[in-house]
């Protein structure tokens, strides 16, 4: 790592730190854009850096959302009783209350999917290319339509979360979840970044670029892919357990499995900055998002009209996203060697 | 749960003819699915949306007093020209790619339709009323509408002409040469690039046919086509690509499943029930052929 990343890293954590107080009435949109960064980042472990391209790390989301917020209410209060109310608050979370169990719903939240990931990844991770793609879409519809019938987590009506404790109105909520968002995503980039230095990215690589080969070289790549999913889970489990808080209400197929939503966004996410690289997916993210709060701004009501277009459009002009632009542009700037003879070749046959 | 549909024989034989009946329209849709993914190894998410665009077009038939059986004609011929436009639009320029391309394109186009229907249609749940009446079976124990039947039996006519024409015309013999080898098809003359529109068309033909009966017989909405995607593709995968009377078998039981599913799940679980069906038959594909070392290609 040299001098100047360091001061891209630090400058980067003080805008992070800071932006709330900037821009105060962004707060929950920034909170969003740190979770949205998060699931790209994580789909990237999977779609870009193991090429697995997987539609089902929304399960882990929802999940994660639903398990923080039954945990948060349940440590105190019959979880039964509180999904019947709804939206009346006969029960009331005391600010300790609160805190103490968001902390411990966040824990479940990002625990408990990393072991489900490990269970069901031997199973899932078996099948590959358009297979894969396709169970795990089913996977996400299924536990959206499972979780919808269940009556103990509001079914069809929806979850309420605990609504954030009396004590400095919306400005303090907005940075308390401001704060959690940006917390995850550091974590997330410092875990991320840390595995991507080792030969666990290597292997990744090996297994997207060949498996059988990879197989062949001693590689036991059945381990490296659970352990990449679960990775992911734990991220995904976290920034589901955030945003149902900042959310404030569950529903089984608009919130939390929305695979038509969230589930779609985190792979377009990655798309667009570009798969397979530590940036791509943060830079997608921004782009991304600034790109939906313009549409759900200036086109209501065709926001997904244009989100549909959207995806085409990425899908097929720029199937490489932005980083692979830039590193086709600019080779040397992603450390491959160029011969510059060759280059002008290339230049002239255009 | 409860398992009273094991208890009385007639609500048995009730739900093993309605998924019968049902099963035969799924296996109809699946035919397009293998149909494309065999000829340009595309698997179509908007296969479900292009289904409820055939049964809105059924369904505005109907609300403008033609009866709506006639949209079995109509919308296959609509639809026709609709699956010409999306392949020319987004589909030949991911045919040959990475198949995940594909499965994101269509999918984009599935989210793009899905919301255009839901404002073109309202987002109401319809049903174009064919006025058919019912059948009585078993001492009037067992009841189905003649909707149903009459749905069943277009598709099997629908189905077996596509199988004459696949094999007796000049077009169906191109489309066959392209999904055995398109670059040696191309060498001996066939324009692939037609047959391709050809295939996406007839697959949106079939669709209309497909939910233009749905219209009739069930209900539609414009958010209910990914389910039928996952059906079909699930079909497709249960009996292989090429093998038609495959098709119909596991449509069939597919159809049976689901009814079953319903009366011992509960309807709130049907759907949930189906998709983790497709799950649990992938899953068990990958271990059964994990013990050969390979894996599903």
């Amino acid at each position: 790592m040299n001098k100047n990343s360091w001061i891209l890293y630090i400058g980067i954590l003080v805008f992070g730190l800071v932006a709330p107080f900037i821009f105060p009435a962004f707060k929950v949109q920034l909170s969003i854009l740190c979770v949205l960064i998060v699931l790209a980042t994580t789909w990237n472990i999977q779609g870009g850096e193991m090429g697995y391209n997987t539609f089902g790390n929304i399960l882990f989301y929802g999940l994660g959302m639903y398990l923080c917020a039954s945990v948060q209410v349940g440590m105190f209060f019959p979880l039964a009783e509180w999904t019947e109310s709804g939206g009346e608050k006969t029960f009331v979370h005391t600010p300790s209350q609160f805190f103490q169990g968001m902390a411990a719903g966040l824990v479940v939240a990002a625990v408990v999917p990393t072991i489900v990931a490990g269970l069901i990844g031997y199973a899932i991770l078996g099948l590959r290319g358009h297979y894969f793609a396709i169970c795990t879409l089913g996977l996400g519809v299924a536990a959206g339509e499972i979780s919808g019938g269940i009556e103990i987590i509001g079914a069809g009506q929806g979850f309420t979360t605990p609504p954030f404790p009396n004590i400095g109105g919306l400005e303090a909520r907005g940075e308390f979840f401001y704060f959690l968002s940006f917390g995850a995503l550091v974590l997330t980039f410092i875990a991320v970044r840390a595995i991507y230095t080792t030969r666990f990215r290597l292997i990744l690589n090996a297994i997207r670029d060949n498996e059988d080969k990879a197989e062949a070289m001693g590689i036991e790549t059945m381990k490296y892919k659970i352990t990449g999913w679960m990775i992911s889970a734990f991220f995904c489990g976290l920034a589901g357990g955030i945003m149902g808080g900042l959310v404030g209400y569950i529903d089984s197929t608009d919130v939390a499995f929305d695979g038509r939503e969230m589930g779609v966004f985190m792979v377009l996410m990655a798309i667009l900055g570009g798969k397979g690289t530590l940036w791509g997916p943060i830079i997608g993210a921004t782009l991304f998002h600034f790109f939906k709060e313009g549409f759900w701004t200036f086109f209501l009501g065709w926001q997904y009209v244009a989100l549909g277009v959207l995806i085409v459009v990425i899908v097929i002009y720029f199937p490489e996203g932005l980083m692979g632009w830039l590193r086709e542009k600019y080779p040397e700037r992603f450390g491959e060697v160029v011969d510059e003879a060759d280059r002008k070749a290339q230049v002239e046959l255009k | 749960m409860d398992f009273l549909v094991f208890q009385y024989p007639m609500i048995t034989i009730q739900a093993c003819l309605d998924g019968l009946l049902l099963g035969i329209l799924f296996a109809l849709i699946a035919y397009g699915m293998a149909l494309q993914w065999g000829v340009m190894n595309i698997i179509n998410i908007a296969q479900g949306d292009l289904v409820i665009l055939g049964g809105y077009i059924a369904y505005f038939m109907y609300l403008y007093g033609i009866h709506p059986a006639w949209g079995v004609i109509v919308s296959p011929i609509i639809m026709y020209f609709v699956g010409i436009a999306i392949y020319k639009l987004v589909i030949n320029k991911v045919v040959d790619r990475d198949l995940f391309i594909s499965i994101l394109a269509t999918f984009g186009i599935s989210i793009l339709f899905m919301q255009l229907m839901n404002f073109a249609f309202g987002a109401d749940v319809v049903l174009a009323n064919s006025g058919y009446g019912t059948t009585m079976l078993f001492d009037n124990n067992v009841v189905l509408p003649n909707s149903k039947i009459f749905s069943a039996f277009i598709s099997i006519v629908f189905a077996i002409c596509l199988v004459v024409y696949m094999k007796r015309s000049k077009l169906g013999r191109a489309i066959r040469a392209t999904a055995q080898n398109a670059r040696a098809a191309k060498i001996l003359g066939v324009d692939t690039e037609k047959v391709y529109a050809a295939t996406f068309g007839i697959n949106a033909a079939l669709c209309g046919v497909a939910g233009a009966l749905i219209s009739i017989t069930f209900t539609i909405h414009p958010y209910m086509g990914l389910p039928y995607t996952i059906r079909s593709f699930m079909i497709v995968i249960v009996a292989g690509l090429g093998n038609l009377p495959g098709v119909a078998m596991s449509g069939m039981g597919l159809g049976i499943f689901e009814e079953f599913a319903d009366y011992i799940l509960g309807t709130e679980f049907r759907i949930g029930s189906v998709f983790l069906l497709l799950v649990l038959i992938l899953v068990y594909r990958r271990f059964k052929l994990s013990k050969k070392r390979e894996y599903l290609k």
